[in-house]
């Protein structure tokens, strides 16, 4: 507060709606700085656009506040806030032509007609539709309709422009292009701009400053650069840009084992610490084999035009590599990472995940043992029709030799036992913490992945172990290559 | 054999035949033609000269014009409430509006005949009154639902985009609601005003000894003078027809009411 910069702030922000008691916003704390760019990036359902409603004044907050140049505004109605809105699907009255929709607001100032007629011209001009004051909203395309709603907020000269998903209803190409006028009307007017997207590459090309949101809570506030390079967790890392990720462990000062190696690092933690690894696709170097951290056998080449896309897999991992050099399916190859580019952050979940295979029976099979269900009773839809084929809920034929089943199993639902062979997969427990009421235990599996287990008795550093994964606790997703 | 959409279309042309193009054709034949079976104009001009059935359709019309606004008053509110409301209930509430539609007509109406013949004593001194009164009673729901359609399915954004351009509650409904629920006004009026200009059957059973258009018309054919009745009915024909002519731009909306019905 009292820095004259800040054109508004939202102070411990939290929503709750009342008619499902869904808490769509908590705890929300941004400042943002007169002139900035600023993006709301997320999933739907994150929240990211009830907080644009609360800063327009179509929903209340539940909890906090929302000051305005240092002044709360959380009891103004929408049409006492210096603020604009360009809504998602454009709300374009439907019943006026295009010069009575942009000088709705003006109208409403009483402003004089000759001044009306001069700012609706220079801001039609400002969207390149310069003659379209009589047109009809209806026989305007989607990208026509989208500047128009941008020239009726504008011309108001708002303090903030809210945009809420604008470009979503536009394809790829004008989406692009849009992206970039948008950018450069920012730039041009010095308007601060709050926009609302779930697309990541949207959000890096344009913001000055991304809030990451998930489940209603702020995951990371940062500049573009930030957020990429440096995510705070599995999720940013995950939602921006394509990622690595792997469940690992903390070996000693500024080592770190995952994927099947063990690796150095920047970060460090304790050791034995539960860590995540979020490597990035470009970072991924293809060395020979023998000569990187692990080794593994190309999957899949798929030209992307700029690069490559090659999965490599290592042991039962998978590992993304964006390159400009191609490489065989079949090449032996050997991969290494630079430290700085090993991203490690605490696993706040412990959730296990690891892929499962389909076999021609459409049965699920891991470590050569088959899981006790099939494709038909874990994806609902899913059918064996005539011929023998089975079909997704989509209609769609599932290739036993295309499809992955990635299964989450969480630490309380596997147990160890002695009698290892009965274990879906046999490992030693490689490092044990006590957690009060239970130990939590990593075991490294013989196919090189990391488990956690959470168990009430004590059990010995460097026991074998087989691990007994109860089907009915999985969860299945359905991945295609 | 094999069925062409044709074939199957048989059925209908023969309904459209019997009982559309066949009684319009007859009712041109009566309404241009005398006793004698000769062409004439006669009745079409007597329609125009004689007071009394111009007297009633004045009359007719001053009742279905008060009727009208008196349903449009009463309904407008109570489809924009329900519509913008948000309540969870608000199919229950509709259904309780529109009940009324479901329980006998004669019966509704003569339990109102008791109820006005209560508050007012002799019936007979207040035709007017009582004509407007039966037939706004019978003929709310057919304005409370286009209307209701129309204003609910408005898109919410466009009213949080005039607030947003500063416009308050009143300037928004003014400026946005009012205008775009226009189409659901027009097609709940002429789904009351037409019919309150015909409906004798209310005031028969309100004892309402004055004539509108419908008692018109029934008199004459219960005369025997099918000639006249046929004319008049074509002119009440050629009437509607023109009202939606000129409220055209109603037509969707109506359709949409109407299915709803």
């Amino acid at each position: 507060m009292g820095n004259t910069d800040t054109i508004i702030e939202l102070r411990g922000i939290t929503k709750v709606f009342e008619d499902d008691g869904f808490k769509a916003v908590d705890d929300f704390n941004l400042e943002v700085k007169r002139g900035e760019f600023v993006t709301f990036l997320g999933p739907s359902g994150c929240g990211k656009t009830t907080t644009l409603r609360m800063i327009a004044g179509f929903d209340m907050p539940t909890e906090g506040d929302i000051l305005l140049n240092g002044k709360s505004i959380v009891g103004l109605p929408p049409y006492e806030r210096p603020i604009n809105t360009v809504f998602q699907r454009y709300a374009l009255f439907p019943h006026m032509n295009v010069y009575e929709n942009i000088a709705f607001g003006l109208r409403q100032k009483k402003t004089p007609k000759d001044l009306i007629d001069k700012k609706v011209r220079r801001v039609l001009d400002l969207v390149d539709l310069e003659g379209f004051e009589k047109r009809k909203i209806q026989t305007l395309s989607g990208g026509q309709q989208q500047r128009i709603a941008i020239a009726r907020a504008l011309v108001n000269e708002p303090e903030i422009l809210l945009l809420d998903e604008p470009l979503g209803a536009l394809d790829l190409k004008m989406r692009k292009e849009m992206q970039l006028e948008l950018k450069a009307m920012h730039d041009k007017l010095g308007i601060t701009f709050i926009y609302v997207t779930h697309d990541q590459e949207e959000a890096l090309t344009m913001s000055d400053k991304i809030v990451v949101m998930s489940e209603g809570r702020t995951q990371q506030i940062g500049t573009p650069e930030d957020i990429y390079n440096e995510p705070k967790n599995a999720f940013v890392a995950d939602f921006i840009g394509e990622s690595n990720i792997f469940n690992g462990m903390m070996t000693r000062h500024l080592r770190a084992r995952f994927c099947g190696g063990e690796w150095t690092c920047v970060d460090d933690y304790e050791e034995g610490t539960h860590i995540t690894a979020v490597v990035r696709p470009e970072d991924v170097e293809i060395v020979p084999p023998g000569t990187g951290t692990i080794n593994g056998v190309v999957d899949s080449v798929i030209f992307k035009g700029i690069h490559y896309e090659i999965t490599v897999l290592s042991g039962r991992n998978e590992i993304v590599i964006q390159t400009v050099h191609s490489a065989k399916a079949g090449d032996r190859v050997g991969l290494r990472v630079d430290p700085e580019n090993i991203h490690i952050m605490l696993a706040e979940d412990h959730t296990n995940l690891f892929y499962a295979d389909l076999n021609r029976d459409f049965r699920l099979e891991y470590n050569g043992h088959e899981l006790d269900t099939s494709v038909t009773r874990i994806f609902p839809g899913s059918r064996r029709q005539e011929d023998g084929s089975v079909v997704d809920g989509n209609g769609e034929i599932l290739d036993p030799a295309r499809v992955r089943i990635l299964v989450a199993i969480q630490p309380g639902d596997i147990q160890m036992t002695d009698d290892q062979e009965t274990g879906l997969v046999q490992g030693t427990i490689s490092n044990l913490i006590y957690k009060g009421d239970h130990y939590s235990y990593i075991i490294h599996t013989d196919l090189e992945q990391d488990f956690v287990v959470d168990d009430e008795y004590l059990w010995n550093m460097d026991d074998r172990v087989g691990l007994l994964m109860p089907v009915e606790k999985m969860k299945f997703t359905l991945k295609r290559k | 054999m094999r069925f062409s959409r044709k074939t199957l279309g048989i059925p209908y042309a023969i309904f459209l035949i019997i009982f559309v193009a066949a009684p319009l054709l007859v009712l041109f034949y009566y309404a241009f033609t005398n006793g004698q079976g000769q062409f004439t104009i006669s009745n079409f001009v007597h329609f125009f000269t004689d007071p009394n059935t111009l007297g009633t359709l004045f009359y007719s019309f001053a009742i279905a014009l008060v009727t009208t606004t008196v349903c449009l008053l009463l309904a407008y509110p109570v489809a924009y409430f329900l519509a913008t409301s948000g309540i969870k209930q608000q199919s229950v509430f509709l259904m309780l509006f529109v009940m009324p539609m479901w329980i006998n007509f004669s019966l509704r109406i003569t339990a109102l005949k008791e109820i006005l013949n209560l508050l007012e004593g002799n019936l007979a001194m207040h035709p007017f009154l009582n004509a407007v009164i039966g037939m706004t009673y019978d003929f709310m729901p057919f304005m409370i639902l286009p209307i209701y359609t129309t204003i609910s399915r408005l898109d919410g954004a466009l009213r949080e985009a005039a607030m947003d351009l500063g416009a308050n509650s009143a300037q928004t409904f003014l400026r946005v609601t009012l205008p775009l629920s226009l189409p659901g006004v027009i097609s709940g009026v002429s789904m009351v005003f037409l019919p309150a200009m015909t409906n004798y059957v209310v005031l028969d059973m309100l004892y309402n000894s004055t004539y509108i258009m419908g008692s018109l018309i029934g008199s004459y054919f219960a005369a025997y003078n099918w000639h006249g009745g046929s004319m008049i009915s074509l002119i009440l024909l050629a009437m509607i027809c023109i009202f939606t002519l000129l409220t055209g731009s109603g037509d969707e909306s109506q359709a949409r009411g109407g299915a709803l019905l």
